[in-house]
């Protein structure tokens, strides 16, 4: 007998309901989740001009509450949750001591009676940490707080330039949320937690709606005209145009905040406060400038680099490959990854190594594919 | 002409001293959008069992194994331009590489069609 465990791969409650829509099943996360319907190349395109509707009931959803939750948060995430208003929400991380990255995670803040009953904080982790987040939230959040997990809740993403053309005719009044804002609402008589907000780039929305209703819920949006169904495959090449970094990839203990481009996440008042796991590193790295910087690439000719791939400045090797892959929208080989400073300006011309040949390469701003979010007074 | 079949779902077409050799329609399914094919040089000798290319999908990286050994005669330019070939007509345009056979046993033990068939049927 191995003392290692095997890994149980579990089902989402969608399970049967992708596998009648003709998804090819593949493990990721420890669930069974589909990689693709008709392709990933189609199923990405159609979600840049129309909608598409991913199953992202992997991901962790919990809910902490109890008073002063806020600065509990703060004492863990480098964000400003404190002055975060009602129904509002912000992408942050979860830092271990040194100030390296455990998670990104998505936190909204609850109204004070609202979908989940009490004064909270409604938080959305990567599905392959979220035991690991569970664990550390328990571990280094005061015990007067509560936390806890909304396993009977499945999370489905509507992404695309039609999402809400779809959404509002099931749900109106989705329209009037803007981009990170969130509310309770019901679509066909099921209460939802719905924010405009998502992995794509586009507009879109991400819906929690109870597991038992998922299916019933999956196939009304799936009905509505703009709307097909899109794997992981299209999630993820959507979200590398997108220049969005994915866990455990692009992001991990070893990339800080500043390492990885998210300034907008360590807001200034944090800076100067501080407080927060690592923070006298990761502010010094934001001052002083980051020894190391996660960057885009956009590759000559069609050959894709892969996670892994050495980034070479001249004959120097200067960095690695987080994700790459081809671009569906732009048709060229695109690329994440961390170099070494000095190699990180837009423009630098540099080659990775694939396979012993060299691929010429071009340091390139992110987002690869402009994004389309609908914001406050636009 | 005869085709046969490898359990890493090449097929090999031969005809006289020399052999075609692409990848299954089952293959190219499991694939998913091919974006990339990586051929072996001309002239290059590969091995049976060996890595011959890389196919790319949009995804990840692939390798395609020699169904025999031999040396590399043509490549099949035309995925430099649409690799979704291999997509499309994975058994025919679709073709990766053309090489001349080093050992005509070596085609011994590779299925026929029949044979692919309900081997692909048991995946």
């Amino acid at each position: 007998m191995s003392d290692e465990p095997e890994e149980i791969i579990q089902t989402l409650p969608l399970d049967r309901w992708h596998r009648a829509l003709g998804a090819r099943m593949v493990p990721f996360a420890g669930y069974q989740m589909p990689i693709q319907y008709d392709g990933i190349i189609a199923e990405h395109l159609w979600t840049r001009e129309s909608a598409g509707l991913f199953d992202v009931s992997h991901m962790g959803q919990l809910l902490v509450s109890g008073g002063d939750a806020d600065r509990a948060l703060e004492a863990l995430l480098p964000g400003d949750i404190v002055n975060l208003g009602v129904d509002r929400m912000r992408y942050s991380l979860l830092l271990d001591e040194q100030g390296g990255i455990l998670d990104d995670l998505m936190v909204t803040r609850l109204p004070g009676a609202g979908l989940f009953g009490a004064a909270a904080f409604y938080l959305v982790v990567n599905g392959a940490t979220k035991a690991d987040d569970i664990g550390h939230l328990h571990e280094y959040l005061p015990e007067e707080l509560t936390l806890n997990h909304l396993d009977e809740q499945a999370l489905l993403a509507l992404q695309g330039p039609k999402a809400v053309d779809a959404l509002a005719r099931l749900c109106p009044g989705v329209a009037k949320l803007v981009f990170m804002t969130a509310g309770a609402f019901e679509i066909a008589g099921v209460p939802a937690w719905i924010s405009r907000s998502g992995y794509t780039g586009e507009d879109g929305f991400e819906i929690s709606i109870p597991a038992k209703s998922a299916e019933r819920i999956a196939t009304l949006i799936t009905e509505q005209p703009e709307v097909r169904p899109i794997g992981l495959g299209a999630r993820d090449s959507l979200r590398l145009e997108a220049g969005l970094p994915l866990y455990g990839h692009d992001l991990d203990t070893s990339t800080d905040p500043a390492m990885a481009g998210l300034g907008f996440a360590v807001p200034k008042r944090r800076r100067a406060e501080g407080g927060f796991p690592g923070a006298p590193g990761i502010i010094r790295h934001f001052s002083e400038g980051a020894p190391r910087k996660r960057i885009g690439m956009i590759l000559a000719g069609r050959q894709p680099a892969r996670e892994g791939a050495a980034i070479l400045d001249g004959d120097i090797r200067v960095g690695t490959i987080t994700s790459g892959g081809f671009s569906p929208s732009l048709q060229v080989p695109i690329a994440m990854g961390y170099v070494d400073a000095p190699s990180a300006e837009l423009g630098r011309a540099l080659e990775i190594e694939v396979r012993g040949k060299r691929l010429d390469a071009t340091v390139a701003p992110m987002p690869f594919v402009p994004h389309r979010y609908v914001r406050q007074g636009s | 002409m005869t085709t046969y079949y490898t359990d890493e779902h090449e097929w090999i077409s031969v005809e006289g001293g020399t052999a075609t050799v692409g990848i299954t329609d089952y293959a190219q399914a499991q694939l998913g959008d091919i974006v990339f094919v990586e051929l072996p040089a001309p002239g290059s000798n590969v091995t049976k069992g060996g890595e011959a290319a890389v196919v790319e999908s949009v995804k990840a990286a692939s390798d395609v194994f020699a169904p025999i050994s031999g040396t590399v005669s043509e490549v099949n330019g035309a995925l430099e331009e649409d690799p979704a070939l291999v997509n499309s007509a994975p058994e025919t345009d679709g073709w990766f590489f053309k090489l001349s056979v080093a050992d005509a046993a070596e085609l011994e033990g590779l299925m026929n069609a029949a044979e692919y068939k309900t081997f692909c049927d048991g995946l």
